[in-house]
């Protein structure tokens, strides 16, 4: 347990400042993640607003000292509310020449960088495919260098507990956390606790060397006179009052199916096969079999969504998740479920594409996948979350819609925020709506067998399920009569069969509220987006607003089906713009949908959008005034 | 007070549709000692479900008046386990064929049986692929002629019990549709077992592959063709029974009974409970060298997988509590903003 004062303070001048964005970078094995969520947390804490951004390779221990082999970790923490992880870095901390050059371009002029000097030798170098040895280049000077000998001053530091040096290496980064901590006056109460809870109380000597570590970093900085001042960012008094925590997007996936679960008196049945990024979510759910979790990981995707189809078929909440890839094998199955109407969540939590592409960055480039990826006439509802926290109440939309219409509905999430953060509002749990659902006990046909497929106003069929006496019925995939779901070739059934249950999709945008828009209600530029991409379209638009610029944002959560109201809100806007992630793939729904001539802004890199580059782009589309013709026409 | 229960019947089992399978099918066969079979298991329609997949045996839950999933192509087994992972109450049968199960289905089939979820597969083994009108399955034999092999099939077929063996399902067995009470019996079995039941049954497809069996399921010479396993026996075969099998070295060699030489005791005896080895040694029996064994290569006891995933939630609830959301939001790092 911690024995001294948990955090001292210090002693140099503090200066205020409204937020910081700090990029903490090093070779895949040097506990950057780890740092990184520290960080995050401890500022979370400090009641800043908070968002981030982790960044790594797909490959585990690429070779060490590599530029493939950089991880990274940005946050921005602050005064005001953030919605980004922010654009450029105000520090950057960089563990290795390779994670210097690699990061180095994001770092604004006169921004703070902290180096290990220790690994800036010959061979570090070589690893890094460097000739020249960086901080002595001119560049430098454009920037606050400061050259700390991490390697060294770990060693000493935690040279009473007789560790080998390549154990005493391994607090390195705690060191550095010690340092950033000084830095920006961060507490290091929370980080103690979690050392000391993660590796071991007392004794410990990992535990013990890992805090002496983080005490000789958080030294270092009060000492050394290249830094002079340290940084205080106050707490965000924009958010609304109770209680927060911070929450990673996947984590917030499986919350919110923990309280779907428990708002329909079910328990969740969950079938995946690993996949990045969507595989914390498995590792977050088989957790909490306490709370009647099944978790299933099956021999491969397209087993993953059949068990979810027996586990409906059963009577549970049956949910499987996947990436690209992976929603790719387990097509043919959905459209079964969809044949089935039996309801279930798919949760598609993106990545760059096509084929394995970049599994570790992000991309939307899913949504034409989910929205047509299937055989024959095969809608299926479709949300889409637009941060981390929103994971958690999407997944609960999605789930009561399809229980109300007994669909399969697919959830889109993606590698940014499923990995990314910001701070959760708890909500109370004895609030929680139920989501009411029925089984049937009693046939539907008093006359003769139980109709299966006899739908109520929404068209949604009843849920019998196995063990109800009466009620035996089999389902399939071959087209089956309405009402009775006997096999049916009949052609004017199979196109009444197909209309309705294009119809029991439309039929969603009943139960969901209508499009909001954010900004004036008619105007120049209407800002349309989608998934992950909130934050940085939101922020642009807030900051064009600010300029004077007539732009609003309609961030879309529900892509099929639309909102009822979205292409009215469309007409009252002579432009549109549509930034995504992919080559536009809503922008092409838009306009087939709406003929409107939107205009897109399109990024495939694996990164997020910048809110300079979204806030460039408007810029541009409003100081011209590029109006479509046809529309301001009509 | 007593409770009177109603004494089920094949009709109570007997579903309102018509069967369009081809007359003279072997199928008709498996699903009639099916609805017999059914009501003797004691377990009423409203909780049984049939699963299967896609091919002419996987209109089979169709037929039956109980819960059924017609699936997609062999995907059954993973619809099955989903089922029998929340609802261990049911009990769950796998209708499947040789190209299902062992070809598109190949890899859920494997993960079924070694994980012994406790369920039924019934595999309708008929060599072909009868429901897109006659490509080789891969249990067609090598040379077979159909309508994807003019010149032959080129491709080895699996062995399916041996597959079987591999994965180390707990009930193996097989059997052939017309020897039906064989077949009763063969099924009967495979209810009772607690575990992954597998039963092979040899199915005359009379359209595309007629006669692939003939020499299991004709009566003047299925004696002589095929040995019926019983545990505890020793194995015996031939019209007369004047021949068994007797294990030399690690083989298995057939011997002639009649002179007297060989003891009955000389021969291998059946036994249920054995090692995969043996299981293994039987399943490669084959026509002609060898009779085909039929009956339950393999019956023995081990942890289903609902026993043990659903004995972890179980035991972590014991463990911990049933686990509370708001507990759970709270847990952690947290703090307050406002009042």
């Amino acid at each position: 347990m911690p024995t001294e004062a948990s955090s001292p303070s210090t002693s140099k001048e503090i200066k205020t400042v409204s937020g910081i964005t700090v990029r903490l970078c090093g070779d895949s094995g040097d506990g950057m993640q780890l740092l990184g969520t520290q960080l995050t947390n401890t500022s979370a804490l400090a009641g800043n607003d908070i968002a981030t951004f982790p960044d790594f390779p797909a490959e585990i221990r690429a070779p060490r000292g590599t530029r493939a082999g950089v991880s990274g970790f940005q946050v921005q923490f602050a005064s005001h509310e953030v919605h980004t992880p922010g654009d450029s870095l105000d520090a950057l901390v960089a563990m290795n020449p390779a994670a210097l050059v690699t990061n180095l371009a994001d770092l604004v002029k006169g921004g703070l960088l902290i180096v290990n000097e220790d690994s800036f030798e010959d061979k570090d170098l070589k690893l890094a495919k460097l000739k020249v040895n960086p901080l002595d280049e001119p560049a430098m000077e454009n920037y606050r260098l400061v050259k700390v000998p991490m390697t060294k001053l770990t060693k000493l530091a935690v040279a009473e507990f007789g560790m080998s040096t390549k154990e005493a290496d391994r607090s390195k980064n705690f060191f550095a956390m010690g340092l950033v901590y000084w830095l920006y006056g961060r507490n290091m109460d929370a980080t103690l606790r979690f050392i000391h809870g993660k590796f071991g109380e007392g004794k410990s000597v990992v535990a013990q060397a890992n805090e002496k570590a983080l005490r000789a970093g958080w030294a270092f900085g009060e000492t050394i006179e290249a830094l002079g001042t340290s940084y205080q960012v106050d707490a965000a008094t924009v958010l609304k009052s109770g209680t927060y925590r911070n929450i990673i997007g996947n984590q917030a996936m499986a919350w919110g199916l923990l309280a779907a679960a428990q708002r329909s008196g079910k328990e969740v049945f969950y079938a995946s096969y690993p996949i990045t990024p969507a595989s914390d979510i498995l590792h977050e759910l088989c957790k909490f079999k306490n709370f009647g979790v099944c978790t299933f990981q099956a021999e491969d995707e397209i087993a993953a969504m059949c068990s979810a189809i027996g586990a409906s078929y059963g009577g549970q909440m049956a949910v499987t998740t996947s990436s690209g890839p992976g929603i790719a094998l387990k097509t043919e199955a959905m459209g079964l479920a969809l044949m089935l109407e039996l309801p279930l969540l798919v949760i598609d939590v993106q990545r760059g594409g096509p084929s394995t592409g970049l599994p570790t960055k992000t991309e939307q480039s899913d949504l034409m996948q989910v929205m047509f990826g299937r055989n024959g006439e095969a809608p299926l509802p479709v949300l889409a979350a637009q941060s981390p926290a929103d994971c958690f109440e999407i997944v609960q939309e999605a789930w009561m819609l399809a229980t109300q219409l007994m669909l399969p509905v697919i959830v889109l999430s993606d590698g940014f925020i499923a990995n990314g953060s910001e701070p959760w509002l708890i909500p109370d749990v004895s609030k929680l709506t139920p989501i009411p659902i029925v089984h049937p006990t009693e046939s539907n046909n008093p006359d003769g067998a139980f109709m299966p497929y006899k739908r109520n106003e929404l068209l949604a069929r009843p849920w019998a399920i196995p063990g109800t006496e009466g009620l035996m019925h089999r389902v399939g995939g071959l087209e089956k009569e309405d009402g009775s779901g006997n096999i049916s070739y009949d052609p004017d059934n199979h196109q009444k069969m197909v209309q309705i249950r294009a119809q029991k999709v439309a039929n969603a945008a009943k139960l969901l509220p209508p499009q909001q828009v954010i900004g004036p209600q008619s105007g120049e530029l209407l800002v349309l987006s989608w998934g992950g991409t909130y934050g940085s379209c939101l922020t642009a638009v807030q900051k064009a607003q600010e300029q004077g610029l007539s732009v609003a944002l309609a961030h879309i959560r529900h892509l099929n089906p639309f909102p009822s109201n979205l292409g009215e809100i469309i007409s009252r806007y002579h432009q549109v713009l549509i930034p995504e992630l992919n080559m536009g793939q809503l922008r092409t729904l838009i306009r087939s949908r709406y003929l409107v001539d939107a205009v897109g802004y399109n990024k495939i890199k694996g990164k997020p959008f910048t809110v300079t580059e979204l806030l460039e782009k408007i810029t541009e589309m409003t100081k011209t005034g590029n109006r479509v013709a046809q529309r301001t026409a009509s | 007070m007593s409770t009177v229960l109603p004494v089920l019947k094949a009709d109570d089992f007997t579903s309102d549709q018509d069967i369009r399978w081809c007359p003279g099918c072997g199928d008709y066969s498996i699903l009639a000692q099916m609805k017999k079979v059914l009501p003797e298991i004691g377990v009423p329609p409203e909780k049984t479900v049939f699963i299967s997949g896609i091919g002419c045996s996987s209109r089979f839950p169709y037929y039956v008046n109980t819960y059924g999933i017609h699936s997609i192509h062999g995907r059954a087994p993973a619809v099955a386990t989903g089922l029998k992972l929340t609802r261990p109450d049911l009990s769950v049968w796998v209708i499947t064929g040789d190209g299902d199960s062992l070809s598109i289905g190949g890899n859920h089939f494997i993960h079924l049986l070694r994980r012994n979820v406790d369920l039924n597969i019934v595999m309708f083994n008929n060599r072909i692929y009868g429901l897109t009108k006659g490509q080789y399955s891969p249990t067609s034999v090598e040379g077979q002629i159909t309508k994807s092999t003019p010149m032959g099939v080129v491709d080895h077929p699996i062995n399916p019990i041996s597959l079987a063996v591999g994965a180390e399902a707990t009930f193996i067995a097989r059997s052939v549709d017309s020897n039906i009470k064989h077949l009763a019996y063969t099924l009967k079995r495979a209810a009772a077992h607690k575990g992954t039941s597998f039963v092979e049954v040899y199915q005359n497809c009379n359209v595309f592959n007629d006669g692939a069996f003939s020499y299991a399921q004709d009566k003047a010479t299925r004696d002589d063709t095929t040995i019926e396993l019983e545990h505890g026996k020793p194995m015996i075969f031939g019209k007369d029974k004047d021949r068994g099998l007797r294990l030399n070295g690690l083989s298995v060699e057939i011997v002639n009974l009649e002179d007297g030489k060989v003891k009955e005791d000389d021969l291998l005896f059946h036994d249920e409970k054995a090692t995969s080895t043996l299981v293994y040694m039987l399943s490669r029996l084959r026509r002609p060298d060898f009779p085909e064994p039929i009956g339950v290569f393999r019956d023995v006891l081990t942890e289903t997988f609902e026993e043990a995933v659903l004995g972890q939630i179980n035991e972590s609830i014991e463990q911990r509590g049933r686990g509370n959301l708001q507990k759970l939001f709270n847990s952690g790092e947290t703090w307050k903003v406002g009042a």
